[in-house]
């Protein structure tokens, strides 16, 4: 062995520069400083619009019952004159797949929009952070109070905004139930202490999330749970707006002075107060880059342009801009030029087409459904007069919240008869609001009228008050 | 209870799965740190392909508390419920004691609605919307298989909703069939009839009985051998509720109408059977059942 090989396996063996890292890390608790600017307003805004539709809208009253009301026992869900069925799924689906396009569209031209201002997690955060806010102060008497040793005032400051925290998380999932319960009555259940045992598990629990997630996992949710974060920057592209630090102008950056202008010079704007990191909700530096973490919300934007401000330097030096616009020098005009790219035309036709698909069949949906179940025991069989008779049952199913009636004709053979027990005559039905009625249906032809096998035919119900006609297929059998 | 013939497998099952959640534990231990030369520049300190870096990217401890959790939960789980091998868990919980206890439940809970039923007569009960709710869902559960959605049967299965019964039509004797079935026994005749010949005079009578379409020759020659009838549906061919032989002077064919169709009853004789359902119904299911049967063909319709 070479004297050199020697050397190289003492130095691969001897223990220099080797250190033990850590693959598990403590979350840093993050306080964020207030914030307030255009970006902060709008978000403001949004939240107070979502959540008085959240908290408002059990509360609305039509007719003798909730406007909103998913009534999952009865498996009706009632919103405003509109009664779904199970069968109404396809209205989920729709409502699914346009929330999705949605989301496509707003991610490629605003990046990260629905996580900035309008996500849960986001507006329960700001919520839940305008509350610890109010009573333990900004971000320096929070860290000041955190650190602080245990006193009287402390315990009194942090039950103060435990109970404004549980207070508000009891009163999310109380609204929440309140779309499946009825919440007039959940309230009276909740005063007279009789509520359901169901009820209360999924208050206490969708109350729990809230305060877990909105007081303590915070940005942990974007960070490590949220699929949609991770997968919204792959909507991204370069004309994507997203909130940037201009690299160009700010660096190299330094707190200069205003007595001593040889000491900013060569300096660029950015004066390095962490403003920008103060106020992040998720704790990293925009001037790093664009980052996984960054949630959009713009709060560094505002908190700089009031520094801006404060230095007579011009706003944006922290913005919403595109890669592109960044790159090649834009002008503001240019980049919104390129919001009306070939994939957000594509995104927006693709979504108002679903959307007005929906509507349109929303509002042409039929008052009532109708199922046909052919009995499966008895094929056909022969009755007085020389008849032969097929059974069927018929379900109708009435969409309004009124009793109507329904004439039930049959086709497809000649002199078929229909014959209904629990009918009146003309083959009229009754059905209650929102009731599913099952009746039992006798067709009948006579005997021999027909060649042996299967023959189909149409049954067709028609609402005798909005004169609409549906119309379901069946088969009769006559046997050989 | 062990599903095994000894317990080696048990102590298998059981060892394998401490041993794989233990595993777990260490695994998460292990990987909870790791070494690294060259100092700490915020990967993993492994190169590869030159210059390919992988960034150290730790997990937070709230996650990993998670998985401790898990592992808690598992063995607060094996001690409360079977998994451990042949082991009963501190409960002794098993499927089918859960399903007999959510049966037992469920019968305490429709105890009361039944129980107002109790000393009510049959007959006041047909009319009671309750009754009519609760006796069509029974109905078309334990009922419409055979005898159709619209209880009017079919060859074979007998016309629920007509005044013919076979076996007597009161409210007590429905209530009777349901809970113990019936067993409808025609014995095959042919041989004490006699010729082929003869057995179609016989047939012709019987239509004759009910005024079918016949020929009045061969029904008179027939009358003679209808004393083998006789015995049990009667001289007049009336039927025997008590023995559940047919009345043949009526138009109701259960199984079949027409001279073929009888010929066939006389030489082959028909056995029929109506299941009892007394195992599978409680007798206040029954009475509701029966309740709502006698309703079909005695109530006024709507």
């Amino acid at each position: 062995m070479t004297q050199e090989a020697k050397a190289l396996r003492e130095e691969a063996k001897s223990p220099v520069n080797e250190e033990v890292i850590s693959l598990y890390q403590s979350q840093e608790k993050i306080y964020p400083r207030s914030v307030s600017g255009y970006f902060a307003k709008w978000r403001w805004v949004i939240i107070w619009l979502t959540q008085l539709f959240f908290y408002g809208v059990p509360w609305i009253q039509w007719g003798q019952r909730q406007a909103f009301l998913f009534d999952l026992e009865a498996k009706r869900f009632y919103i405003f004159n509109l009664v779904l069925y199970p069968q109404d799924l396809i209205y989920l689906t729709a409502i699914l797949i346009i929330s999705a396009l949605s989301l496509f569209l707003f991610t490629a031209v605003m990046g990260r929009l629905w996580c900035g201002y309008s996500c849960p997690q986001t507006v329960y955060t700001e919520i839940f952070m305008w509350i610890e806010r109010v009573i333990e102060g900004d971000r320096p008497k929070r860290m000041k109070l955190d650190a602080a040793p245990w006193s009287i005032k402390k315990l009194l400051t942090k039950s103060s905004k435990q109970f404004a925290w549980l207070v508000f998380a009891f009163w999310t999932g109380f609204t929440f139930v309140g779309y499946f319960t009825p919440i007039r009555e959940l309230m009276a259940d909740f005063t007279q202490m009789q509520v359901g045992s169901w009820d209360l598990f999924w208050v206490l629990f969708y109350g729990f999330a809230t305060y877990g997630n909105a007081g303590y996992m915070r940005e942990q949710v974007c960070k490590y749970m949220c699929p949609y974060a991770r997968f919204q920057s792959a909507m991204f592209d370069n004309d994507t707006l997203m909130v940037t630090y201009d690299e160009g102008r700010g660096e190299p950056r330094g707190a200069g002075s205003r007595k001593n202008t040889t000491k900013t010079e060569g300096l660029g704007d950015c004066i390095d107060c962490s403003l920008c990191v103060q106020v992040c909700p998720t704790g990293i530096d925009i001037r790093d880059g664009l980052q996984y973490e960054c949630i959009g919300c713009g709060a560094c934007a505002d908190v700089c342009n009031t520094v801006m401000d404060k230095i007579n330097k011009p706003h944006g030096l922290v913005k919403y801009t595109t890669l592109n616009a960044v790159n090649q020098g834009w002008s503001r005009l240019d980049m919104m030029k390129r919001i009306f790219r070939p994939r957000v035309l594509i995104y927006s036709a693709v979504l108002w087409t679903l959307i007005i698909a929906v509507g349109v069949s929303l509002w042409h949906r039929p008052l009532f459904k109708v199922d046909i179940v052919r009995d499966r025991q008895v094929l056909a069989r022969l009755v007085e007069g020389g008849m032969l008779e097929n059974i069927y049952r018929m379900q109708i199913m009435n969409a309004t919240e009124s009793t109507h009636e329904y004439q039930v004709k049959v086709s497809g053979l000649e002199d078929m008869q229909v014959s209904m027990e629990g009918a009146k005559k003309d083959n009229l039905i009754k059905v209650a609001p929102a009731e599913a009625r099952w009746i039992v249906v006798s067709v009948d032809v006579p005997d021999g009228s027909a060649e042996p096998g299967s023959h189909p035919i149409v049954f067709d119900i028609q609402s005798l008050d909005s004169q609409e006609v549906i119309s379901e297929e069946s088969i009769f059998l006559v046997p050989r | 209870m062990s599903d095994f013939i000894n317990n080696f497998w048990s102590i298998f099952i059981a060892s394998i799965t401490v041993v794989g959640i233990a595993g777990c534990a260490i695994l998460l231990w292990l990987t909870s740190k790791m070494k690294i030369t060259g100092g700490n520049d915020g990967t993993s300190g492994h190169v590869w392909d030159e210059d390919l870096k992988e960034m150290n990217n730790p997990l937070p401890f709230w996650w990993v508390g998670l998985f401790v959790l898990t592992i808690i939960f598992a063995f607060g789980y094996l001690y409360i419920f079977p998994g451990l091998g042949s082991y009963d868990g501190s409960k002794s919980w098993s499927s089918v004691a859960q399903h007999d206890e959510q049966v037992a439940d469920a019968n305490a809970e429709l105890a009361p609605v039944y129980a107002k039923f109790a000393d009510m007569k049959i007959e006041d009960m047909a009319a009671m919307p309750e009754v009519k709710a609760i006796g069509e869902r029974l109905y078309m559960n334990n009922c419409a298989q055979c005898h159709a959605s619209d209880a009017r049967g079919t060859r074979g299965f007998p016309n629920l909703t007509d005044h013919d019964w076979l076996y007597g039509g009161s409210p007590e004797t429905i209530q009777t069939t349901i809970t113990g079935g019936r067993n409808g026994m025609m014995p095959p005749m042919g041989a004490m009839v006699g010729s082929d010949e003869e057995i179609s005079n016989l047939a012709h009578y019987v239509l004759s009985l009910s005024g079918s379409q016949h020929d009045a020759d061969k029904a008179a020659a027939g009358q003679e051998k209808f004393a083998v009838c006789a015995a049990c549906h009667g001289p007049e061919g009336k039927g025997n509720q008590a023995l559940g032989a047919p009345n043949l002077a009526d138009n109701i064919w259960l199984h079949g109408a027409g001279e073929a169709a009888i010929i066939s009853r006389i030489k082959e004789g028909k056995m029929n059977q109506m299941p009892a359902q007394k195992g599978r119904l409680t007798p206040e299911q029954i009475k509701v059942l029966a309740a709502y049967v006698w309703g079909f063909s005695n109530l006024a319709a709507e």
